[in-house]
C-alpha cells in the first residue's frame, strides 16, 4: 500500500483504547489496552520515513525508529520487535513508561505540523505482539570471553548493562537486594501501568541472553565491591538506583498514616498489599489521602491510593501544573480518574490525634514568582494563607536521594555532595578502576530510558576495558 | 538455599532454627539481623541473627510466634527451605572493652543479647547478664547465657524461677550491691528497654538498646523503620538497630509499631481458621 506523503499527513494520530476511567479507578488492571493490529498499522503509516530522522537522536538508546515503524506498517510485527531489541532489550517496558513527549516524539517533524507519530505506543505494540505470539528470539550465545562482570542492582540500568555484556560474551551476574528483580519497575511502578507479567518476560529475556540474577544479595553488606573484585570479578557495574526517600522535614512526618512513596508503592506493588489478606503484607487504606509531589512517583502513589478505596485523593504540589515533572499521560489519566489537584500548595505540618494517627495537613497557599536556576518559576508563600486539608493518610513523593550502602563501603569511590557516584559521562567509569556506574545512582532520580542508556554505554566501555 | 537444618522448641510458641546461609554466616556480626519471607504470599520480617557459624555455614534464628508470618515459620520443619533470606543487615553492635557491662535480655530479646554478651566477654569485659521472662517455661537460652556471661541473674514476673519481678528489679538489686556499671545493653520488649533506660539515665550509665520497628526492605529504601533518636529521624534498618536508649522517642516507637494491629489480627485469624474467616475476606477491599 504505497501511499504518498500527502496522504500520510492526512491521517490523524491514533488513540490507544483505554479502560473507562470510572471503572479503572477501582481496579489494578492495565489502563491502556494497546493498539490493535489495524490501529498500529494505520498509526505506523503516518511516519513519513524522513531521510535524516530527527527522532533517533531523541532516543537515549538510539533505536532505529523509522526502521521499526516501517516494519509495522508492512505487517512484519515480529521484525519490528527484533529491530527494537537491537538497541533496547526492554521495549515493552519503555513503550509503557518512557516520557516520549520530551524525547523521541518532540523532534518528530510531524509535531510541528500537528501531532507527532505515537512512537511509544508503536514500540509497545511491537514488543507485546512478539511476546504474545511466543516468538521471542534469543540471539545465539557468543564465544565466551572468559571474563566475569558483577552488576549491582537489577533496575533498568543494571538489566541493560547485564544484557549487553552477556551479548558480548562475558559471564554476568546481577546482584539484587530485593527478592525480585526489576528495581523501580517492580517495586515502584504499579501493575495498572506496567503489568508484572510484562516486566517478568523482559527480565527473563535478559536472563536468556545469559545474565544470571541473584536476588536477596545486598552488596556492601553481604559482600563489598572489593570482595567481589577479589573473588574473581573483572569489572563491576553499579546500578543501585536512587533508593533513599526524602522527607519534607516538617512536623508530624512520623505519624501513623504517613508514608514515603517508596514504602507505599513497595507495599502495594512488590508485596501486593492491594490483595491483602490473600497476601500477607498490609497497607493503610485511607479515605482521604494527600500525596505530596508532582512527579511520576506522586501520580503512581495517588492513583494507587484511589484504587485502594480513597474517596478523596489529592495531589499536593507547590508549583503549578506546568511545572509538574510527571509524564503528560499520567497527569491526564490521574485527572480522568478523579484525582484532585491542589496546586500552589505547600505542606507546613501534618496534624495528628493522640493515638498518633494523621487527621489533617496544614498548608500554605503559594504564588509564582521569578524563574529560578531550573528555569521554572519559583513558588513563593502567600502570607497568612494557612489552611487545613482533612486527610488520614499522607504520602511523601518529593524525590529520592542516593542510597549510601555501596559508596560507604567502597573506599576510593567518589561521590558528589548528594552522594551520587561521580563518573566519566562517556564511559560510566568511576574513580575506581574496573568499577562503572549508571542510572539513578549517578543522575539522581531520572528516567528508565536514561538509566538504560547509561547501562548500554557502560557495557561498551566495560567491554573495551576487559578486552584491552 | 536457606535450608532449615535444625529446629528446636525453646518454649511454647518459640522455636530455634539453624538455617544454611553460608554467605550470611561469613559476614554476620553480633547485633545484625536478616529479613526473610517464608513463601510467595508472605510478608518480609526482620529477625535478629542469634548466632552464626561460618565454618558450618549456618545462622541461628529464634522465632516467637506473634503474628501470621512467625506462626507460619513455626510450622516449618527441618528439611524445608525459607523462600527468601537476606542479610546480614544493620550495623553490628559496638563492641569494645568497657569494663563491667550489664546485658539485659527480656523474653525473646535473650536470643538477641546472647551473641553480644558472648562477644563482649571475649573482649575481656566483666559481663553481668540479667535475663527474664513472664514465667519459667518461657525463659529461653539459660544455659547459653550462663556460658556467655561472667555472672547471670534471672527474674520471672510470676516468681516461678529466679528473682520474682522484672529484669529491672534484678538490675536494681545489682546496683544496690554497689556494682559499678560502665556500659549497659538492653534488648527486649519496648516497655522493658524503656524501664532500663529510666534506671540508667539518672546514673549516667551509657545504655544501648536494639529497636525493632516495622520494616520492609531493610536497606534504607522505604523509611518504614524510621525512629526518632535525639530529635532526629533515623532509619533503624541502616542506622541501627542499636541506638542510645536515652535519646529514643519511645512513645512514637510504640505508636508506630501498632500501625497494622487490626490487619495483623485479621491475617492471624485467617491463618488459624481459614474457613471461618472467609466471609471477612472482601471487607475493606477495593475490588
Ligand atoms: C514510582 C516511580 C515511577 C516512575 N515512573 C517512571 C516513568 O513512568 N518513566 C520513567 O522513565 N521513569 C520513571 N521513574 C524513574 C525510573 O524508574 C528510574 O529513573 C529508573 O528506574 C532508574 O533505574 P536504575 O536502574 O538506575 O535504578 P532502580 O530502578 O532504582 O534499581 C536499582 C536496584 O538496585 C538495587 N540495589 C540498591 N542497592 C543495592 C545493593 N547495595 N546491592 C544490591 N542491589 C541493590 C535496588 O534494590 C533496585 O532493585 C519512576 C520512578 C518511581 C519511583
Ligand atoms: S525498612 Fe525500609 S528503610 Fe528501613
Amino acid at each position: 500500500m504505497p501511499i504518498d506523503t500527502k496522504e500520510r499527513l492526512k491521517i490523524p494520530r491514533q488513540k490507544m483504547p483505554e479502560q473507562d476511567p470510572r471503572a479503572r479507578a477501582t481496579n489494578f488492571e492495565q489502563v491502556n489496552y494497546g493498539f490493535t493490529l489495524e490501529l498500529a498499522q494505520l498509526e505506523a503509516s503516518r511516519c513519513i520515513q524522513c531521510k535524516k530522522p530527527t527522532c533517533i537522536p531523541g532516543c537515549p538508546v538510539g533505536i532505529d525508529i523509522p526502521g521499526f515503524i516501517k516494519l509495522i506498517e508492512v505487517g512484519d510485527f515480529i521484525g519490528a520487535a527484533r529491530k527494537l531489541k537491537e538497541k533496547n532489550c526492554l521495549p515493552a517496558i519503555c513503550g509503557r513508561v518512557c516520557p516520549q513527549e520530551i524525547q523521541c516524539e518532540t523532534p518528530c517533524v510531524l509535531s510541528k505540523k500537528g501531532r507527532s507519530v505515537a512512537i511509544g505506543h508503536l514500540e509497545r505494540f511491537a514488543a507485546d505482539y512478539e511476546r504474545e505470539q511466543g516468538e521471542v528470539l534469543i540471539p545465539p550465545r557468543p564465544k565466551p570471553s572468559g571474563k566475569m562482570v558483577a552488576v549491582v542492582g537489577s533496575g533498568p540500568a543494571g538489566l541493560t548493562a547485564a544484557g549487553e555484556l552477556a551479548k558480548m560474551g562475558h559471564e554476568v551476574t546481577i546482584f539484587e537486594a530485593l527478592h525480585k528483580p526489576g528495581g523501580v519497575l517492580i517495586y515502584g511502578i504499579p501493575e495498572f501501568r506496567l503489568p508484572k507479567a510484562v516486566l517478568m518476560a523482559e527480565v527473563d529475556y535478559v536472563r536468556q541472553l545469559g545474565a544470571e540474577i541473584e536476588c536477596n544479595a545486598v552488596i556492601g553488606k553481604r559482600e563489598t565491591v572489593d570482595e567481589l573484585l577479589a573473588s574473581g570479578y573483572d569489572a563491576i557495574f553499579l546500578g543501585t538506583g536512587a533508593g533513599l526517600p526524602n522527607f519534607m522535614g516538617i512536623p508530624g512526618e512520623n505519624l501513623n498514616g504517613v508514608y514515603s512513596a517508596n514504602e507505599f508503592l513497595t507495599r502495594s506493588n512488590l508485596m501486593k498489599a492491594y490483595l491483602f489478606p490473600e497476601y500477607d503484607t498490609p497497607i493503610v487504606r485511607g479515605k482521604n489521602v494527600a500525596v505530596i509531589g508532582g512527579g511520576d512517583t506522586a501520580m503512581d502513589a495517588v492513583r494507587t491510593a484511589k484504587r485502594l478505596g480513597a474517596k478523596n485523593a489529592y495531589i499536593v504540589y507547590r508549583r503549578s501544573r506546568e511545572e509538574m515533572p510527571a509524564r503528560d499521560e499520567e497527569i491526564h489519566h490521574a485527572e480522568e480518574e478523579g484525582i484532585e489537584f491542589r496546586l500552589l500548595t505547600l505542606p507546613k505540618r501534618i496534624l495528628g490525634n493522640d493515638t498518633g494517627w494523621v487527621v489533617g495537613m496544614e498548608c500554605l497557599q503559594m504564588k509564582l514568582g521569578e524563574p529560578d536556576e531550573s528555569g521554572r518559576r519559583r513558588p513563593i508563600p502567600i502570607e497568612d494563607s494557612e489552611f487545613v486539608i482533612e486527610v488520614d493518610t499522607v504520602v511523601v513523593a518529593i524525590g529520592t536521594g542516593a542510597n549510601p550502602l555501596v559508596p560507604r563501603t567502597t573506599p576510593g569511590l567518589e561521590t558528589n555532595k548528594w552522594g551520587n557516584i561521580l563518573v566519566d559521562e562517556a564511559t560510566g567509569q568511576t574513580s575506581r578502576r574496573g568499577v562503572f556506574a549508571g542510572g539513578d545512582i549517578v543522575r539522581g532520580g531520572a528516567t528508565v530510558i536514561l538509566a538504560m542508556g547509561d547501562g548500554q554505554r557502560a557495557a561498551r566501555a566495560i567491554n573495551e576495558y576487559l578486552r584491552s | 538455599m536457606n535450608l532449615i537444618l535444625e529446629k528446636r522448641e525453646l518454649a511454647p510458641q518459640a522455636c530455634l532454627f539453624v538455617v544454611k546461609a553460608p554467605r550470611i554466616a561469613r559476614k554476620a556480626r553480633p547485633g545484625q539481623f536478616i529479613i526473610l519471607r517464608p513463601d510467595e504470599r508472605g510478608e518480609r520480617i526482620p529477625l535478629t541473627i542469634a548466632d552464626s557459624n561460618p565454618e558450618r555455614g549456618t545462622i541461628t534464628l529464634v522465632v516467637q510466634e506473634v503474628g501470621k508470618t512467625t506462626a507460619r515459620l513455626g510450622r516449618m520443619q527441618k528439611g524445608e527451605s525459607i523462600l527468601d533470606l537476606v542479610g546480614p543487615l544493620g550495623q553490628p553492635s559496638h563492641l569494645e572493652k568497657f569494663g563491667t557491662v550489664v546485658c539485659l535480655g527480656g523474653g525473646f530479646g535473650i536470643a538477641a543479647i546472647h551473641p553480644i554478651a558472648k562477644a563482649l566477654r571475649e573482649l575481656g569485659n566483666w559481663v553481668i547478664s540479667i535475663i527474664g521472662a513472664r514465667k519459667k517455661e518461657l525463659l529461653i537460652m539459660e544455659e547459653e547465657m550462663r556460658l556467655a556471661s561472667s555472672r547471670l541473674l534471672i527474674a520471672t514476673d510470676d516468681g516461678s524461677y529466679g528473682r520474682p519481678g522484672f529484669v529491672t528489679d534484678a538490675f536494681k538489686d545489682l546496683l544496690e550491691e554497689g556494682i559499678q556499671t560502665d556500659y549497659c545493653i538492653a534488648i527486649g520488649p519496648v516497655p522493658m528497654m524503656r524501664a532500663v533506660c529510666k534506671i540508667t539515665e539518672p546514673l549516667e550509665i551509657k545504655t544501648v538498646v536494639s529497636l525493632n520497628p516495622i520494616m520492609v526492605d531493610g536497606t534504607g529504601m522505604c523509611g518504614a523503620c524510621r525512629v526518632t533518636v535525639g530529635g532526629k529521624t533515623r532509619f533503624a534498618c541502616v542506622d541501627g538497630p542499636d541506638f542510645d536508649g536515652h535519646q529514643v522517642n519511645w512513645d512514637e516507637l510504640v505508636k508506630r509499631q501498632g500501625i497494622y494491629l487490626e490487619a495483623e489480627k485479621l491475617a492471624m485469624e485467617m491463618f488459624l481458621h481459614p474457613e471461618g474467616a472467609c466471609h471477612r475476606r472482601g471487607e475493606g477491599d477495593a475490588h
